[in-house]
Order: C-alpha cells, then sequence, then structure tokens
C-alpha cells in the first residue's frame, strides 16, 4: 500500500486517496473553438509510461483536496507531491 | 502412558502440565510447550499424511515453518482447520488431528496405487492427459481431479471466532528474534528508537536455543532472555512472538500475522483468534535466518528423515529423540552438532561425510567423542515403506558420480544437512534483486530496494559473532538517522564453534539398474526425473520449469527444494545457477486464514450502513428494505400477506389516486455557494442556469467529457449565490469529486465553494393529486397554489414550528412537492405527514412503486443512464444547449453520436398485456433466428403500469424512434422466457406532462 503525502495533511495510506489520472492534461478552454482532433486527444488518448509519471489524486477520505504525485508507475516510488497549483518539475 | 522417544530432562517444555489430544482417534499426550510434530515424535509416531500426488507415506522433515509434508486437519475449540502446519501448532487440550489427503486412512491408502503407477504420472501430466477429449472435461476429468487432489477440508461451518486489523507505525521493524535480530533491535532501542521485533515461534532467541555457544560468559538461550526481558522492560519496544511477518509490499509497509489465542486453553471473549497488522516501518531489519537444505538421495521422503538441525531442535527445545539409531548424513560441519546432541543423550549415530577425511574443530570432537564418521559416503537409498528401517549407503568415488563400496546399514531415521539457505523472501518481496553468493551455493539480497536491510544468516553470515556485530551495527546506525541518538554498545565476547568448508555436493547418484524416486519437492512430489523429463521437453525458463513440474509451487513455497531443483536444472543445463535464475518470491511466506484478512469486515460490519432518520418508522411499519449502496431504502410496506408485486401496485396506485409520501433522503445533496455559482453550474450541466431566478429550481443533466450522461437531478437557487443540488443516490460521491475536479484543477479562478449536505437534510417526497390539499394542511399559514408555489417553484417556511424547505419537483410525474427538514426532525416530520394525510388517503411508498411511477412516465433513471448513453439517447436532447459550452458538449458531435439509426429509449408493452418483461432482455427480430442472433437493444426498466394495468417497459433500442408501432420479441434466456413486444412511446402516462403543472 502506497504511503502518499498529502501537501495538506502529512503521509497518509493510500485507501486514503482515490486515482485520477495523468495530471499533465490540460482541457482545451471552456468557450473556445477546439479543432476536434485536440479534443478528441484530450478525451480519450493517454500515454501509460514505464517510468515518472505526474498524476492526480484526491485525498477523499481526508481533505478533499486534488494534488498532484509524481511516481515511478513501475516500482511505485513517489518522488514527489504538491498542490495541484503547483509544478512538479 | 511412556512415552518412548522422550527425554527425560532437556527441552523448553513445560513437564509439570500434560496435555491430552487425539490423533486419528488416538489418545495421546503431550506437554505444554509441545507443538503437535514433537508430541507425536515423543510417542513414536512418524506416519502422518500421505504425499499429494503418488500418496506415498510421509512424515516429519522439519520443525518449523519449513516442513513440506506433515499438514493435518486440526480440530480445536470448536474449529476445523485444514492444512495446519503440524511442527508450528501448538499443542492444546482437546486437540484433535487427523491426517489429510488419503482414504481410508493414511495407514491403508487407496491413492497409493499412484505410487505404482508413477510411470503414468510423469510431469505435466495433467497437461497432457486431460486434453482431450474436450467433452469429458467437465463430467469426468474435473471431478476425478477435485476429488484426488487437494489437501485437507474446509469447514462449512460459520467462523465464530473474532479476527483483529491493526495499523502501527514504527522506526524499526525486526523480523526474527535469533542473534542478529535481537541485537539490531536492542541497540535501535538503546538508541530512542520505535522498535517492534516479531518472532513467528512462541519462544524468542531463534538458533541461540539450539546452538551451543555462550555470549558473555551466558548459554545462547540465557542470552536471548536476558535480551528480550530488557526489550519487554522499555516503553518504546513492542515485543511480539507468534508472529510472521508474511508480507514486504510497497513503501515499507509490512503485514504480519499474529496467533494470538489459538495456544489459549481459555481466553476472554473479546480476545481475537489472529490479528492481521499492518506496519508502516521506516527502516527494517530482515533477521529471518535461514534453512537447512537436504541432500536428495533415492526415497529421501520416507518417514523418520529429517532435516539434522530439526532433529536437534528436537532434542534441545522439546526434548524429544527423532530416533535412537541415526544416520547423520551431511556435507558439512553444521551436522555435527546434531550427532553430538545424539551422543551426549547416549544415542549412537553414524555420520556419513561427504566430504573426504580432514579435520576441523567439529570434526575433531565428534572423533574424541568415540562417533563413528565415514568420510566421502552418502546414503544411496531409504529402506523402509512407512518408516525408515535401514539404509543403502555407498562410498563415492573421487567424482562423485559412482560408488567403490556399497552397503546396507539399519538405523530408525536420516538426518539430512545439505548446508544452508538464507531466507530471503522478504527481501525479494520488497523489490531486492538477489544476487548469487558462490561461497554458500545460494541467493542473498542485492543492493537495497527499499529499507530492507538483512542480517546474520538471512544475509549469508553464519558464524554468530557476525550475527551478531551485523545486528548492533545496523541496528545502531539506522536507528541513529532516524533518532539523531546514538548510545554506544560494547560487541559481547562469543565463544561458539569454529566451521570448516562445506562440500558442494547436493544430490546423490544412483548405482546401475536402480530407479528409486528421488524427491526434490516433498510437497508437490517434484522428484529429479520430473525436471530431466521437463528439461528434455524442451522448457528451458525456470519459470516454466516451475510451473509445469510445480517445483516448489506448494504451500511451503519450496522453502526446501528450490536450490536443489536449480541445481539440477543448471547441471543438465550446463549452466551456473545464477544464470538459470531463481523463481519471484511472494506473499504471504507462510500460508495464513481467510478470517484474518477479512478482520472484522464480515457480516454487518462487512460495509457500513446508512439509515435515514425515519428508519426506525418503516421497520414498525413492516417496510421491507432493500439496498442502494450503503443505504437502506424501504422497497415496499408489506401489508398482511401482500407480496412485493401487490404492494408496489397498491402503493404507486395510491398515489396516481390520491397521495403518498416517500423517503427521499438517500438522493445526494451538494450545497453550493459562491459568486460564481451560476456560471459554474452553466459549464457542469448541458441547459441554460444564468438565468434562473432565486426560488426557483430547475432539472438538470450532466455529462461526462466523452458525452455520455454522467448524472441528473435538480437545483434550486435558495438565494443570489447558494444553489442546493441533487444528485442520484448512486452517483452522490462521483458527483461531488466531479465538481471537486473542476473547481480546483480546471477552473480554479471561478470562486465557489461545494460541500455535501446528504446527511444533513431529511427529505420526504408528497406526491399525488391530493398532494396540495395536504401540503396546505401541513403548512396552514403558507399559500401553496398553483400560482403562489407553480411547477419548479421553491419556498422556505416553517413546518410546525421547525424550518423547513419546499420543492415542488416531481419525479413520480405527480403532482408533487419535497420537503427537506435538518435530519434530527425527519422523524418528526414524517410523523405529521402521517398523521396529516389520513384524511387525504395517504400512504408512504418505497422504491419499488417509485420506479413503477417513474417507468410509465418514461422518466429515465440509473438502468437508462447506464454509462453508455448520450442525452438523446434518452430523449433528453431537449435539454442540452445549443448557445453555451459545457462539460462534454464536444464530444456530441462525434459522428457515431449523430448517426440516423443511434439508439434510442422507447416503450414497450406485451402484446397479450399480461406477460411481463423481464428487465436485460434482448430485442431480437426472429425468436428463431440462428445464434448468434442479431440484438436490437435491450429491456432496461419493467414494472406494472397501475395506470393502463398492463406490464410496461423501457428499452434502449437501435433506430428507436424509428420503431414504434413495430413488434418484436423481448427474450431472456436467463429467465427462459420469450415475449412478444409492441413498441411504443416511452411516455406511457400523460405524455403532455400536464399533472405535474396542475
Amino acid at each position: 500500500m502506497l504511503y502518499i503525502k498529502c501537501p495538506y495533511c502529512g503521509l497518509r495510506a493510500q485507501k486514503e486517496f482515490s486515482y485520477g489520472g495523468d495530471a499533465t492534461v490540460k482541457r482545451p478552454n471552456i468557450n473556445e473553438e477546439v479543432p476536434s482532433e485536440d479534443w478528441d486527444n484530450f478525451v480519450y488518448m493517454r500515454k501509460s509510461p514505464r517510468g515518472k509519471h505526474i498524476e492526480l489524486w484526491q485525498h477523499i477520505a481526508g481533505c478533499r483536496q486534488w494534488i498532484k504525485v509524481q511516481r515511478d508507475t513501475a516500482t511505485h516510488e513517489i518522488f514527489q507531491t504538491a498542490k495541484v497549483t503547483e509544478e512538479i518539475r | 502412558m511412556s512415552q518412548p522417544f522422550r527425554l527425560n530432562k532437556e527441552g523448553l517444555i513445560n513437564r509439570n502440565k500434560k496435555i491430552s489430544f487425539t490423533f486419528n482417534g488416538k489418545k495421546l499426550f503431550g506437554y505444554e510447550g509441545d507443538t503437535i510434530a514433537s508430541a507425536l515424535i515423543a510417542n513414536g509416531i512418524h506416519l502422518v499424511g500421505r504425499s499429494f500426488k503418488y500418496h506415498r507415506p510421509r512424515g516429519f522433515f522439519g520443525a518449523g515453518v519449513e516442513e513440506p509434508n506433515a499438514k493435518l486437519q486440526v480440530e480445536f475449540n470448536g474449529h476445523s482447520e485444514p492444512n495446519v502446519n503440524a511442527t508450528e501448532m501448538e499443542l492444546v487440550e482437546g486437540l484433535s488431528a487427523t491426517s489429510q489427503n488419503c482414504w481410508p486412512s493414511v495407514n491403508f491408502d487407496v491413492g497409493a496405487i499412484n505410487n505404482f503407477l508413477k510411470m503414468f504420472f510423469p510431469a505435466g501430466f495433467y497437461y497432457k492427459t486431460f486434453m482431450w477429449p474436450k467433452s469429458f472435461w467437465y463430467k469426468i476429468y474435473e471431478p476425478f481431479i477435485r476429488k484426488a487432489a487437494g489437501l485437507g477440508v474446509a469447514s462449512i461451518e460459520k467462523d465464530k471466532e473474532r479476527y483483529e486489523h491493526k495499523f502501527e507505525y514504527c522506526d524499526l521493524l525486526v523480523t526474527g528474534s535469533g542473534p542478529s535480530g535481537l541485537a539490531s533491535a536492542y541497540a535501535a532501542a538503546k538508541n530512542g528508537a520505535k522498535v517492534i521485533i516479531a518472532e513467528d515461534k512462541p519462544r524468542f532467541g531463534g538458533t541461540l536455543l539450539t546452538d551451543d555457544v555462550s555470549i558473555d560468559n551466558l548459554s545462547g538461550k540465557d542470552w536471548a532472555e536476558k535480551i528480550i526481558t530488557e526489550l519487554k522492560s522499555m516503553p518504546n519496544v513492542t515485543v511480539k512472538n507468534r508472529s510472521q511477518v508474511f508480507g514486504y509490499y510497497d513503501h515499507n509497509m509490512l503485514v504480519m500475522f499474529e496467533r494470538v489465542s489459538d495456544h489459549l486453553e481459555k481466553k476472554s471473549k473479546f480476545t481475537p483468534r489472529q490479528r492481521l497488522w499492518y506496519i508502516r516501518a521506516k527502516e527494517t531489519i530482515l533477521s529471518t535466518g535461514s534453512i537447512e537444505r537436504p541432500i536428495v538421495f533415492g526415497n529421501n521422503d520416507t518417514p523418520g528423515i529429517f532435516l539434522s538441525a530439526a532433529a536437534k531442535e528436537y532434542m534441545k527445545v522439546y526434548g524429544v529423540l527423532v530416533g535412537k539409531k541415526p544416520l547423520i548424513f551431511t556435507n558439512n560441519d553444521s551436522a555435527y552438532e546434531t550427532a553430538l546432541e545424539f551422543k551426549k543423550n547416549n544415542v549412537e549415530p553414524i555420520i556419513l561425510d561427504t566430504r573426504e577425511e580432514h579435520s576441523s574443530e567439529l570434526i575433531d570432537e565428534a572423533k574424541s567423542k568415540g562417533i563413528e564418521i565415514r568420510f566421502s559416503h552418502g546414503v544411496i537409498v531409504a529402506n523402509g515403506y512407512k518408516k525408515v528401517k535401514s539404509a543403502k549407503i555407498g562410498k563415492l568415488n573421487k567424482d562423485k558420480n559412482s560408488f567403490e563400496k556399497i552397503e546396507t546399514v539399519d538405523c530408525d531415521c536420516i538426518c539430512v544437512s545439505g548446508f544452508w539457505t538464507p531466507s530471503v523472501h522478504l527481501a525479494s518481496q520488497s523489490g531486492n534483486k538477489l544476487k548469487y553468493e558462490e561461497k554458500i551455493d545460494a541467493f542473498i539480497p542485492d543492493k537495497k530496494k527499499q529499507h530492507e536491510t538483512s542480517v546474520g544468516a538471512a544475509n549469508g553470515s553464519f558464524t554468530l559473532e557476525e550475527s551478531l556485530k551485523h545486528g548492533f551495527e545496523n541496528g545502531s546506525n539506522l536507528s541513529a538517522k532516524i533518532t539523531e541518538t546514538k548510545t554506544e554498545i560494547s560487541i559481547p565476547n562469543v565463544n561458539e564453534k569454529k566451521y570448516g568448508a562445506h562440500d558442494k555436493f547436493w544430490c546423490m547418484p544412483l548405482p546401475k539398474n536402480e530407479n528409486p524416486k528421488r524427491f526434490v519437492d516433498f510437497q508437490n512430489d517434484v522428484s529429479v526425473s520430473d525436471i530431466e523429463i521437463a528439461l528434455r521437453e524442451g522448457y528451458r525458463s525456470i519459470e516454466h520449469v516451475k510451473r509445469y513440474t510445480t517445483l516448489g509451487m506448494a504451500t511451503d513455497q519450496g522453502r526446501t527444494s528450490n536450490l536443489n531443483g536449480l541445481q539440477l536444472v543448471s547441471n543438465i543445463e550446463n549452466k551456473i545457477v545464477p544464470e538459470v535464475g531463481h523463481t519471484t518470491f511472494r506473499p504471504p511466506f507462510t500460508p495464513i486464514t481467510i478470517g484474518t484478512i477479512v478482520g472484522r469486515e464480515v457480516g454487518m460490519e462487512y460495509m457500513p450502513t446508512r439509515k435515514t432518520p425515519m428508519h426506525e418508522w418503516h421497520e414498525k411499519n413492516n417496510a421491507v428494505f432493500v439496498d442502494a449502496g450503503a443505504w437502506k431504502r424501504p422497497r415496499y410496506y408489506k401489508l398482511g400477506s401482500e407480496t412485493l408485486f401487490e404492494a408496489s401496485k397498491r402503493e404507486a396506485k395510491n398515489v396516481r389516486e390520491n397521495v403518498g409520501i416517500c423517503d427521499v433522503t438517500t438522493l445526494g445533496k451538494i450545497d453550493i455557494k459562491g459568486p460564481d455559482a451560476a456560471e459554474f453550474l452553466n459549464r457542469v450541466y448541458t441547459n441554460a442556469w444564468m438565468k434562473l431566478p432565486v426560488g426557483k429550481a430547475r432539472y438538470g443533466l450532466m455529462l461526462r467529457e466523452d458525452g455520455i450522461v454522467m448524472d441528473d437531478g435538480t437545483t434550486t437557487r435558495i438565494s443570489e449565490n447558494h444553489y442546493h443540488m441533487t444528485t442520484t443516490t448512486a452517483q452522490a460521491a462521483n458527483v461531488l469529486s466531479h465538481l471537486e475536479y473542476y473547481l480546483q484543477i480546471v477552473w480554479p479562478e471561478l470562486n465557489v465553494n461545494v460541500v455535501s449536505t446528504t446527511e444533513q437534510w431529511a427529505g420526504a417526497a408528497i406526491a399525488g393529486p391530493k398532494s396540495r390539499d395536504m401540503l396546505s394542511k401541513l403548512y396552514p399559514d403558507l399559500d401553496v397554489s398553483n400560482e403562489a408555489l407553480p411547477f419548479m417553484g421553491y419556498k422556505e417556511a416553517e413546518f410546525f414550528g421547525v424550518p423547513s424547505r419546499i420543492f415542488r419537483i416531481s419525479f413520480s410525474g405527480e403532482l408533487a412537492y419535497e420537503i427537506n427538514v435538518k435530519s434530527d426532525h425527519g422523524i418528526f416530520m414524517w410523523e405529521k405527514m402521517m398523521e396529516v394525510g389520513k384524511d387525504f388517503g395517504n400512504q408512504p411508498y418505497g422504491t419499488e412503486a417509485l420506479s413503477t411511477l417513474r417507468i410509465e412516465m418514461g422518466h429515465v433513471a440509473g438502468p437508462e443512464l447506464d454509462g453508455r448513453t448520450i442525452p438523446s439517447d434518452v430523449s433528453l436532447n431537449g435539454l442540452v444547449s445549443k448557445k453555451k459550452d459545457f462539460i462534454g458538449k464536444n464530444s456530441l458531435g462525434r459522428e457515431a453520436f449523430n448517426v440516423e439509426s443511434r439508439q434510442k429509449i422507447v416503450g414497450l408493452i406485451p402484446i397479450d398485456r399480461k406477460s411481463s418483461i423481464p428487465e436485460g432482455s434482448h430485442i431480437v427480430q426472429d425468436q428463431n433466428a440462428k445464434l448468434p442472433n442479431p440484438k436490437l437493444g435491450h429491456v432496461s426498466s419493467s414494472c406494472w403500469s397501475v395506470e393502463n394495468n398492463n406490464p410496461f417497459s423501457l428499452a434502449i433500442m437501435k433506430d428507436g424512434k424509428n420503431m414504434i408501432g413495430k413488434k418484436f420479441f423481448a427474450v431472456s434466456p436467463l429467465k427462459n422466457k420469450t415475449i412478444e413486444v409492441e413498441v411504443i412511446s416511452s411516455h406511457y402516462v400523460d405524455p403532455e406532462g400536464k399533472r405535474v403543472r396542475s
């Protein structure tokens, strides 16, 4: 079971979180014309990298904040966690 | 009641307390502190089971977790438990053990015929034999395999015991209380670290209990006791025996299985039987020791053949002799200690040493005590069927591939030692890539992967001096990093015997024309020839060889067989062992009970039960409940002997004719506040929200970004910047997360807050043509006329002195209202409604009537919004704004969503107007068409229309809008029904929606 550091609450067990997918995907702006290829990429296309991956988790049984987690998908190592407003380099 | 193999004084058992038990019906006794194994051996019983495949007689082989054979069905304290390791289970009064995998008895087992047919049961037998004919599988092969295979029998009784889970955090977890574990725990404890030390056996000390050593002038056992006593007295240390750390998971999470009370005769009602510990450790010391491996020889599975260290443990810990005429068969010095222990107890062993004549401290001591040693010798084949009677031994030639001399010697046990294998399971589970250590012919942990540090024998250091040194150093250094305190500890003086080099010899050759089975894996009956066959048939990868032969796949996880198997493969393949590699170690290290995994999450505690504030009233009034997620909702209120069908019809009819009330507390409720709330709703819902006035409700539809309907519900504008959203019961949690996602991540610039208020409000729907009359009695001072409180209107008013919210919304399609009061007032509201409603023919109605009402109105719910439908599929495209953007809008333009023949919701009625159409039925053109019969749609919801008094269903149908008036068949293979149906509009009752506005 992963041990995830919520930037608001500290280290908590994985069972308090729910997974939210790739954090680097940007939703096209609302009220703007979006080329259908861009839209399809946003809705359907995701990379499934082996290695470092920045993803979203929600601290659902805690502060309910969505957070960013940089995790190695092969080893589960977590390098960094951050608020969604912060950048992970 | 004498025990012929019990020594007079040796051992750590309590001779003052006799414990009686039975084995295969025979009454026996042992002492407190015995295992089932030690008590049986003391009584001279060795034949305890039959092997898995060939049903060969089997006895004990080890003295602990390494035991491959002695798995018994054990009944104690009202349990019947299969596959119990007799070498681990402590004796308790009244315990009854029986042999497994034998019929009619362990002494005479019909299945043993397999042993004589063994040429027909080679490696991969099942794969080869049961392939054809295909039709034989279900009726002949599978039942046969099921009957013949398997070990014990699982109890079909409900487990009445209590199991617990515990979550723990520590600086240092030490797994194993041998010398290196004790030293590590002690050093870390002295540095002030929070330490947990776990020992799987009842007694602490590991090899210190059996080895002839001294530490600071104390015997190993006394030193262990001194350290444990001190650790127990320290507040920062948790000391646990009977506790097996069996799994090493991600981020240094280790899981431990504690046998809390199986050994207790009497225990309190609240003491759990077993406990599962989830331990998050900052650092982990793996001091799991090593397990002796055997040397492979003919009939090496005969009862009476033991690992040499196990024989010593039986003498030292239990005061039990495994035999009185022992052969010690070894390739190293450690078995000499067993020989010396026999000698000390006046038993004369013969040592067969595969090494050439040489000298070492132990060899010299054995010689000086007059023990017979035969160098360059080994056991070729054990004689005796149910117990070893003699052994054919041979003098090996220089190349150790044939014999210079063969003779037979009498013996009643053979103690075998093929050197030591570090227990690297936990290290491997942590992700550590193991490395092969040539010096000890075994794998040891490599570079750290998590925070695991292997010390002592688990790391391949087989001397006490090294083990203690590693333990103290690592315990001290690892904990000092955490506590930033370092207490100096002087490493104690050690007195131990020096071992000479071992012989890299692991399998006895066979003389010409002799072909006894030489087992590598006892538990799964895998012999040398099986592995040879697998390789001959082309299996190369060790993982494939393992699966084909089942080598190491039994419940003992190949603890005594893995390395010998690898040696064999590497010899045949002409590779070195590290090239062959090793198979994967997986948790659990030892079998654990299902009860422990489940813990307290059984029955009512399986998941939380959510009850509405009116639940007790429903119970008192004969409600039959249905689960809606964790909620309990009244499905119907049973009057007299009514069936579900009768009751729901009565309740629904009463709503259509008079008025009914329904507990709608379970609907998801989300409070939305903030200056940008209207803009937010406008983006979340498909319809327009900017112009909704204060005091009005609106029905809204939510999509996912892929255009599929996510949820529906009404949202009411309470005040300028304050909205009250409702969601379906099932989607409440998902919708909240969805809203939080957009507010926190996508549009953080919107100044809006959302919070769940589902549990804060109790809700009741009042529905039916008389609902306004009833409402006016509930709110005598309020104008509830159609003008003052129109459809989709909202008012706040006092409900008999209690603040309340009135929404004029309808799910039933009737004139209806929903009243919300604070949860605490829910039961008050409900009882008042029942009281006032009497004059109007009010009756409560449950979810079944609720479904009937919405289905015949063509209102969609979960079965239609099933994650596959877009708004137009369920005729809700009128709610989709063309002017504004919203979540999922861009996806609605997709080609497949806009084809002419796109699926659409329709209504179905049976041609006979009588037969109910099962939900899930497929709609087909021709009921007799060849399979696969093309599916035109499926029935999503069915009811008995109370308005028209015949069955009615909703269906999602391909090209639905052009199907109205046509006839099809609804086929349900599950219910074995085919019903001819006619397609009609999904709005079966009041299609213009006049009633809700009346």
